[in-house]
């Protein structure tokens, strides 16, 4: 991770809120106070379930929106006000867009380039994009994976500081989302500070320096991913025999859940419980049954909150909602 | 601060913007060949058929008919091939999520709408000229008598019609509802343009208010400019003509500042979810 490089953070997010539709009951809180801060050169990711508020979140950043309530600042200036000031050193990659379907790829990337202040040659980008070799096909031939490629094309075509990539891997096929794994680390390694969501927790794993986690417009977790993971206890899953009557041992650190024959503990630290365990395991000669042990993952981390209810919003309708 | 250092949008790297858009839309045009073909063609075969049709044969070879008949040609141009095709073309990109994308770049929304009107106006624009040289052909129009208040009112006119086209698409959900969308404004500016019939045959409260629709100026000052005839029938010196260009211009400027703000205001660059 680069730090202090710039302490101000490249992208600086305090309390941003977004509601749809009118105030009062018929509108809808999409992000609900959410407050962090991107570092140069580092890749923050927003993670959360379908709905949690991570492209009307993106959508403010990108200048595409106002904030309801809250302070934006992209580069140091408001990317909605200062659009003009903002844009020019932003690339943006949106969850959907669309293209002149009887353009070619390399007409598509020359009209873009057009409009760019400082863009790289269009064949560079294409080239890095992965899709050198279909530059003469028109948009309307190209696969669902292509197209996702061409709009990674466009995002990187005016060499942004900042670059805003929203869910860049949905739809590519393994060796595709390796390709723009691969494209974005290169991006950050020349000092590029990039924000992207992603469904994928492999990718935010695999890319992210820090990352958030968003639930019904907030983030409940944050930090790096292993972090992130690590405010979850690890598993360990076993069966007792039969016929065996001797209680568990208590283990420091550790809560443990008994349903029949099968035992689940979720230690805080992993190794010495393990090895408590497993020692009081062999000195009565008892065989622990589909024996199973995990460190703490950010899967787990996701899916605790994927399945927790929101916390209770003051004054609104939905704090009840029972988990799932 | 390196970001406090920032240079200012120049009219040089807008226009160049404007340029790559409507560049990209004229490619687009060329591949479609046909409707091409068909928009250029079409207003020199109403001017040939014009010719045979009695009421203008009575009044053939008179400086007035071709003047007329040009006038009334730039009036369906500005109408359908400004207005109702941008309509239609600017719901297509927004449905098509081509507007969403081009608001993620560097243009601004009016730079985008400009390059994405420029095919609509560039064939507009052909076919008044395809008009006007059959016009002169066929009934032997004497020169304009302001050729200036004619590339006003072609100007003026264009712009109004642009920004009207822009506003409409904010009640134009898909592209088959622009036929119904786009009647008011076709329907209202062409029957009050004094095209149809006089404006002089009005009562007063309803001729003024026909005066201030958006596509009576533009017949005004072509009138003006093409026959240097005021709308009353009165002939005007070329001063006199100047001078009473003044009150469509004014109008029509007005129109330009109304359909601005009201294009800012209600625009939408996404379809409705």
């Amino acid at each position: 991770m680069l730090v202090g490089m710039d302490d101000m953070g490249v992208i600086t997010v305090r309390d941003l809120r977004r509601r749809y539709g009118g105030a009062g009951g018929g509108g809808f809180d999409a992000v609900r106070g959410v407050t962090f801060s991107v570092r140069r050169g580092e890749l923050f990711a927003l993670l959360g379930t379908n709905g949690a508020g991570k492209t009307s979140t993106m959508e403010v950043l990108e200048g595409l929106a106002p904030p309801a309530q809250g302070a934006v600042r992209v580069l140091g200036r408001d990317p909605y006000r200062e659009r003009a000031r903002v844009r020019r050193r932003v690339g943006i990659m949106l969850q959907e867009a669309g293209f002149a379907a009887d353009l070619t790829v390399a007409e598509t990337g020359r009209m873009w380039a057009g409009t760019l202040s400082a863009p790289r040659p269009v064949a560079e980008a294409l080239e890095l994009a992965g899709l050198g070799h279909r530059t003469r096909v028109a948009v309307r031939s190209l696969s669902g994976g292509e197209r996702r490629r061409l709009d990674l094309a466009m995002a990187i075509l005016g060499r942004p500081e900042v670059l805003f990539l929203d869910e860049p891997t949905t739809g590519l096929d393994p060796e595709g989302r390796h390709c723009t794994w691969l494209l974005i680390r290169e991006l950050l390694g020349s000092g590029t500070t990039v924000v992207l969501t992603t469904h994928y927790l492999e990718e935010a794993e695999e890319l992210a320096d820090r990352l958030a986690i968003m639930h019904r417009g907030r983030i409940v977790r944050t930090g790096s991913p292993a972090e992130v993971a690590a405010s979850r206890p690890a598993r360990i899953s076993f069966e007792l025999p039969q016929d065996w009557r001797e209680p568990v041992p208590e283990l420091a650190g550790t809560r443990a859940s008994v349903a029949g024959r099968r035992v689940l503990l979720q230690p805080d630290d992993l190794q010495p419980t393990l090895t408590a365990l497993l020692g009081w395991a062999n000195s009565r000669g008892l065989v622990l049954g589909a024996l199973d042990a995990r460190p703490a993952s950010l899967e787990e981390a996701f899916l605790a909150v994927a399945a927790s209810s929101g916390e209770p919003v003051n004054g609104n309708e939905d704090g009840e909602d029972v988990a799932a | 601060m390196i970001a406090g250092i920032v240079i200012m949008s120049r009219p040089g790297q807008s226009a160049h913007r404007v340029w790559a858009l409507a560049r990209a839309e004229g490619v687009l045009l060329r591949r479609n060949r046909l409707a091409l073909l068909t928009a250029l063609a079409l207003p020199a075969a109403l001017v040939y058929t014009l010719k045979a049709a009695p009421s203008v044969a009575h009044a053939g070879g008179s400086r007035s008919a071709g003047a007329i008949l040009l006038t009334g040609l730039m009036a369906f141009a500005l109408l359908f091939a400004v207005y109702y095709n941008l309509v239609a073309a600017l719901v297509a990109r927004r449905e098509q999520l081509v507007l969403k994308r081009l608001r993620t770049g560097e243009s601004t929304g009016a730079e985008i709408l400009a390059g994405t009107a420029a095919p609509a106006i560039a064939i507009a624009w052909a076919q008044i000229a395809v008009a006007a040289v059959a016009a002169v052909a066929v009934f032997r129009v004497a020169p304009p008598a302001s050729a200036l208040l004619v590339l006003v009112a072609l100007v003026l006119g264009t712009a109004v019609f642009v920004l009207l086209a822009a506003v409409s698409t904010a009640v134009t959900r898909t592209v088959e509802m622009a036929q119904v969308t786009t009647l008011p404004v076709l329907m209202i500016s062409f029957a009050s343009s004094g095209l149809l019939f006089p404006l002089t045959l009005l009562p007063e409260p309803l001729r003024s208010a026909a005066q201030a629709l958006p596509l009576t100026p533009v017949v005004d000052l072509m009138r003006l400019g093409l026959t240097g005839t005021a709308a009353s029938g009165h002939h005007l010196g070329p001063g006199a003509a100047v001078g009473a260009a003044s009150v469509p211009v004014l109008v029509l400027a007005a129109w330009i500042a109304a359909g601005a703000w009201a294009a800012q205001r209600w625009f939408r660059w996404e379809p409705r979810r």
